[in-house]
């Protein structure tokens, strides 16, 4: 008979399915803030209370708890949605898109914040707000990709094909990422020999931990933000069935 | 197998031919772009050599941009695409076709004239030899990536600024070994090795993109 909606109850399919994942990303929403709050906290308490001061960078360095914690999550971010990109294409789900869409504005976000904590960085430390080392330069090219994702989504008006368009994109963006990040590289070694070597040789153990605190702070936000966009996303691509109409007429009594 | 590419290239050329006009203002748009800088830097030719490979190889994406629009609208428009599309041949040799259809058309006459152009930069006969070829080796990638954005943005809204957004900053790769294997040459380095990598990703922009461009294109006609 129906055997699309007769999944198991435990099938791990059965979350792909919109009216399925909206109540149990609304469940998990609150989790995930509590959680972004709490590592945030301990986070940012080790990382300005307890961290000993720099020797060479003196208090300044302390930017590094945000700084880090949006590079990394900027990069993984868009290997995620590629992740999603490529599920979507392959087994034509439809929250594969949403997910991927729904991760865009924060990785823009990510990338933006990682750009302009880096610069906030240099300035006191390098004595320049922006230097064409490898890392930045790619970090500001990971921003053009996150940008054209969106500007092609946003422009395509069919919300199916936007999905697909984007997941193409995605995928084409992340077997490019690679080749873009050697080749600023080496044009970089070959302009100039590297004068900023952002790698410290040791970092104290309790810098490590705030870090990765925070980390897990943004991964948790990240993961949050996400749930909300994608629950969203749901709604307003679902809104002409009924159980988005009971949804909503339940909202507003 | 390969009398669909030709056939692709033969009916591309000769459309491409009956509109010649097309052609010749991409090439005097690459013209006008690189003479403009000059223009706004100043004369000094010490300057003006060392910004040569990378005025002229951003104009050449910018020429190279500028043509991509029409690489599938024309056909979209008429239908032709989705004749293309239903045909037996699978679409990414079609495909394979009109990239090097479109880089005959807009990547050789720039590589063509550029070296007209790096002498007004005073480049000396060993860069302008490595600036040319170079110029020779690495757009056909730019086709290539650049056909992947085309028929992505096929049909959408605002089409040409978005695709700009799109395929600019995955040209960045080829852009810097182009120029770098210039400024190399003048350097005194040898530009061998960028002019390898160049070919390499020449290679593999003309092996995959068009696969992926084909993908866009089922999309966009679905």
């Amino acid at each position: 008979m129906n055997d699309r909606f007769n999944l198991s109850r435990f099938s791990f399919y059965r979350f792909a399915s919109p009216a399925i994942f909206y109540p149990l990303a609304g469940k998990m929403i609150p989790w995930f803030i509590a959680a972004a709050v709490l590592f945030g906290l301990a986070g940012l308490y080790i990382g300005m209370l307890v961290a000993p001061t720099d020797f060479q960078q003196g208090e300044g360095y302390r930017i590094i708890f945000i700084h880090v914690p949006t590079s990394w999550m900027s990069m993984f971010i868009y290997l995620i949605m590629a992740f999603w990109a490529a599920i979507g294409l392959a087994f034509n789900t439809r929250l594969s898109g949403m997910m991927a869409q729904a991760l865009a504005p924060t990785g823009a976000l990510m990338a933006f914040l990682s750009l302009w904590t880096g610069a906030l960085w240099g300035k006191p430390m390098w004595g320049t707000w922006w230097v064409w080392d490898a890392r930045l330069t790619s970090e500001l090219i990971l921003l053009f990709l996150y940008i054209g994702y969106m500007a092609l989504t946003a422009a395509i008006d069919d919300a199916r094909r936007a999905d697909k368009a984007g997941g193409i994109l995605l995928l084409v963006g992340v077997v490019n990422i690679p080749i873009i990040y050697f080749s600023v590289k080496w044009w970089n070694t070959l302009h100039q020999g590297s004068s900023v070597n952002l790698t410290k040789s040791a970092m104290a153990e309790v810098m490590l931990w705030g870090m990765l605190l925070m980390a897990l702070a943004f991964w948790m936000y990240s993961i949050a933000v996400a749930l909300t966009r994608v629950r969203t996303l749901i709604l307003e691509r679902e809104r002409h069935t009924d159980w988005v109409k009971a949804e909503l007429e339940g909202v507003s009594k | 197998m390969l009398n669909i590419v030709f056939s692709v290239i033969a009916r591309d050329l000769k459309l491409a031919m009956r509109r010649q006009a097309d052609i010749v203002s991409a090439l005097f748009f690459f013209v006008i772009v690189v003479s403009l800088f000059p223009l706004g830097i100043g004369p000094e030719p010490d300057l003006l050599r060392q910004l040569a490979p990378g005025v002229l190889w951003v104009a050449a994406l910018l020429a190279t941009m500028l043509s991509l629009p029409r690489m599938f609208a024309d056909d979209h428009r008429d239908g032709t695409l989705e004749q293309l599309a239903l045909s037996p041949n699978p679409l990414g040799l079609i495909v394979t076709g009109k990239v090097i259809a479109h880089w005959l058309v807009s990547g050789l006459p720039l590589a063509l004239i550029a070296p007209i152009l790096g002498i007004q930069f005073d480049l000396s006969g060993d860069a302008l030899l490595v600036l040319t070829g170079a110029i020779l080796l690495g757009t056909p990638a730019l086709s290539g990536i650049g056909a992947i954005g085309a028929a992505l943005t096929l049909g959408v809204r605002g089409g040409g600024v978005l695709l700009s957004l799109l395929v600019l900053p995955l040209y960045i790769p080829v852009l810097i070994f182009g120029a770098g294997a210039v400024d190399a040459t003048v350097s005194g380095l040898g530009g061998e090795g960028h002019l390898s990598l160049l070919i390499a990703m020449t290679f593999a922009a003309i092996g995959f993109a068009p696969w992926a461009s084909a993908a866009a294109l089922k999309i966009a006609l679905e």
